[in-house]
């Protein structure tokens, strides 16, 4: 394997892992405050198809992100609902969310264009374009850096920069600020935030919103910068692996860059069966590498990779009294 | 009780009707689903112009998991639909026991063979199109390389593949043919997301004219290969106008033309073995004022000829599914 075909893959890597980033980050919000959410597929797609078709109509990829976050948030909030309002089974409320978004994303998008449940292919302002880093032509012919700069920073959607911006805001909300630290707590033992006079509810609501705008964003990313349009069920499951790199990340955000960039590393490689081969010397089956992610997040679950301990209020919902 | 009377008298003239009224004809959509702008959108558009001309009504339905299969298909049998299409390979073991319990029904089967008294199934030359566009592709291609990306990997993906690589190696024998399959699940016809990824990593070894043959992850592959300067072909349907001026051609397969011949025959469809290859127009490329820009006369005249030595036999294009081996690329 030469420089540039690592430059490739680790570009691809950052494209892929994207995704999963900023729904990973956005299952560590809703986790870390006690909230299971299985249902971060369901959001990003429903984010997607919202983004998409907006995109389209307005001709606008703002706009189209805006309506990505805002569809995000319904269904957010209508978690939040069953799950903390109502104090749901958080995990069937999830399921049922990721069902709905399956169908309605179909049923609206036909409704609107009648393409088979596809939104319009976009072009020009309707879609977030590449962007050209500076200094990406003066660093051209630095060898090393050069390369490196221009195929993996630099070259990427607004969207990527967003979503590596969002690691350390994460951190620094969760680890430095007051809201942070009651987040964290409510997670934890919430009858304890309650003593101290918090509302649990108002915190948990708050995660959950969070939840959503990143999920929004990433099914923004997916269908007006990767893609230019929405298509049926196109996260294809993201929401679920990104769940698994929460796990891997131990429900921490400097982990769960790492772990998303190594999932998303292993779908770039998975797309080079090639370089695999002349790496590893012998054929390795594709389906190997798209299961990866699943094998090492069950070897942590397992214990052989440290210990991952959610939550201690995870998937329980909070009642004041009895 | 006059009305009783009237109301049972009203039923019975119903039933007598119904009776005399010939059955609907039925089409089940893979999971790809109706509108993948490719190959179910394909039997969907057959079906439509069937209802156009004989202004009949047909069922249909649209797969959604896997497990409904052999549910989908024994209901619509019950509802006394006859005859029931349906497309994609993966009905044929369902089809298999359920044309046993229905022998007075007439199935139809895109893509698969069941050997059923009552069943017709229709199978592609697939590899005799994907022949004539891996031409093309290798006639338009600058850098000697050209790739290949495939939905599921599964034996008719790779007879695709195939038939293209040995099209490339006939114009070019030096030519790289880059293959790749999207995954090895049905999720893998429709996810663009990773037919982009695919379409970029194989530019960056060199593609300069990719060939989808993948559903609807397809979509995503022709739109990157639009964004990133490259040519693409599509597939089953004509997909031309998708990106105008950026793809190549698309390889036709007429599954239209096999729905709407098989509504047509209505309950006396000719059960047996139907094969659709370039000789009875089953299969072949799609020219429109698309693409004209990007096919010269040279080109055109080149895979012509080689389209008339298939009718004719001269050139015999290796099916890969008939010993799952390829002579020209190594899946």
């Amino acid at each position: 394997m030469d420089y540039d075909t690592l430059m490739q893959i680790l570009g691809s890597t950052i494209r892929l892992g994207t995704p999963l980033l900023l729904a990973c980050l956005a299952g560590l919000f809703s986790e870390r405050s006690g909230i299971f959410d299985i249902g971060l597929e369901g959001k990003m797609l429903a984010a997607a198809m919202a983004a998409g078709a907006v995109a389209a109509l307005s001709g606008s990829a703002w706009v189209g992100l805006a309506a990505g976050i805002g569809a995000s948030l319904i269904f957010a909030a209508l978690h939040g609902v069953a799950s903390i309002t109502f104090r749901g089974n958080q995990l069937i409320s999830g399921v049922a969310l990721n069902f709905l978004a399956s169908g309605i994303t179909v049923l609206i998008a036909q409704a609107l264009f009648g393409q088979g449940g596809r939104t319009p292919p976009l072009v020009g302002s309707a879609r977030f374009h590449p962007i050209e880093l500076p200094f990406v032509e003066a660093l051209k012919d630095v060898p090393l850096i050069g390369p490196l700069y221009s195929e993996v920073i630099s070259g990427h959607s607004i969207l990527v920069y967003a979503a590596m911006a969002c690691v350390p805001l994460s951190w620094w909300v969760l680890y430095r600020t007051r809201f942070g630290l009651r987040l964290r707590a409510v997670g934890e033992n919430p009858a304890a935030v309650d003593t101290a006079g918090v509302s649990v509810v108002s915190l948990r609501f708050a995660a959950v919103a969070i939840t959503g705008v990143l999920c929004g964003l990433a099914g923004a990313y997916m269908a007006t910068a990767l893609q230019a349009g929405f298509g049926r069920e196109m996260t294809a499951g993201r929401g679920y692996i990104a769940l698994a790199a929460l796990i891997f990340a131990k429900w921490r955000p400097w982990q769960a860059l790492g772990a998303t960039m190594l999932f998303g590393f292993f779908q770039a490689l998975a797309l080079r069966p090639d370089v695999v081969e002349g790496v590893v010397g012998m054929k390795v089956p594709v389906s190997m590498l798209d299961a990866l992610p699943y094998i090492l997040t069950v070897l942590v679950l397992a214990g052989f990779v440290g210990k991952a301990i959610p939550p201690r209020a995870g998937g329980e919902p909070y009642v004041k009294e009895r | 009780m006059t009305l009783m009377k009237s109301l049972l008298g009203a039923a019975a003239t119903l039933a007598l009707t119904a009776g005399l009224v010939a059955a609907e004809p039925a089409i089940i959509f893979d999971l790809g689903g109706k509108f993948d702008k490719s190959f179910n959108e394909a039997a969907f558009n057959g079906a439509e112009k069937w209802a156009k001309e004989t202004g009949g009504t047909y069922k249909e339905l649209e797969m959604q998991s896997e497990a409904q299969r052999e549910q989908a298909l024994r209901s619509l049998a019950e509802a006394g639909a006859n005859p029931i299409i349906m497309t994609g390979f993966a009905f044929g073991d369902v089809l298999n026991t359920v044309s046993q319990e229905f022998p007075d029904t007439k199935f139809g089967i895109i893509d698969m063979v069941v050997d059923q008294p009552n069943v017709k199934s229709v199978v592609f030359n697939e590899h005799e199109g994907s022949y004539l566009v891996g031409m093309m592709a290798a006639l338009a291609s600058k850098t000697n390389t050209v790739g290949f990306i495939g939905g599921m990997d599964i034996p008719l993906i790779r007879k695709f593949g195939c038939g293209y690589a040995q099209g490339v190696k006939a114009v070019n024998p030096d030519a790289t043919v880059v293959l790749n399959m999207t995954g090895t699940t049905p999720a893998a016809w429709n996810d663009p997301v990773k037919g982009a990824e695919l379409a970029k990593a194989q530019k960056s070894q060199g593609a300069d004219v990719i060939y989808a043959a993948a559903g609807g992850t397809g979509v995503g592959v022709l739109q990157t290969a639009a964004d990133e300067g490259v040519l693409s072909i599509g597939v089953d349907s004509n997909q031309n106008y998708l990106h105008p001026g950026k793809v190549l051609t698309s390889m036709m397969k007429r599954v239209d033309n096999a729905v709407y011949e098989a509504f047509k025959e209505a309950e006396n469809l000719t059960p047996g073995i139907n094969v659709m290859g370039l000789a009875n127009d089953g299969v072949g490329y799609a020219m429109d004022e698309h693409n004209a820009a990007l096919v010269t006369p040279d080109m055109q005249a080149k895979v012509d000829e080689a389209a008339a030595k298939i009718k004719s036999g001269e050139i015999v294009v290796h099916d890969y599914m008939s010993d799952n081996t390829c002579p020209a690329a190594t899946f």
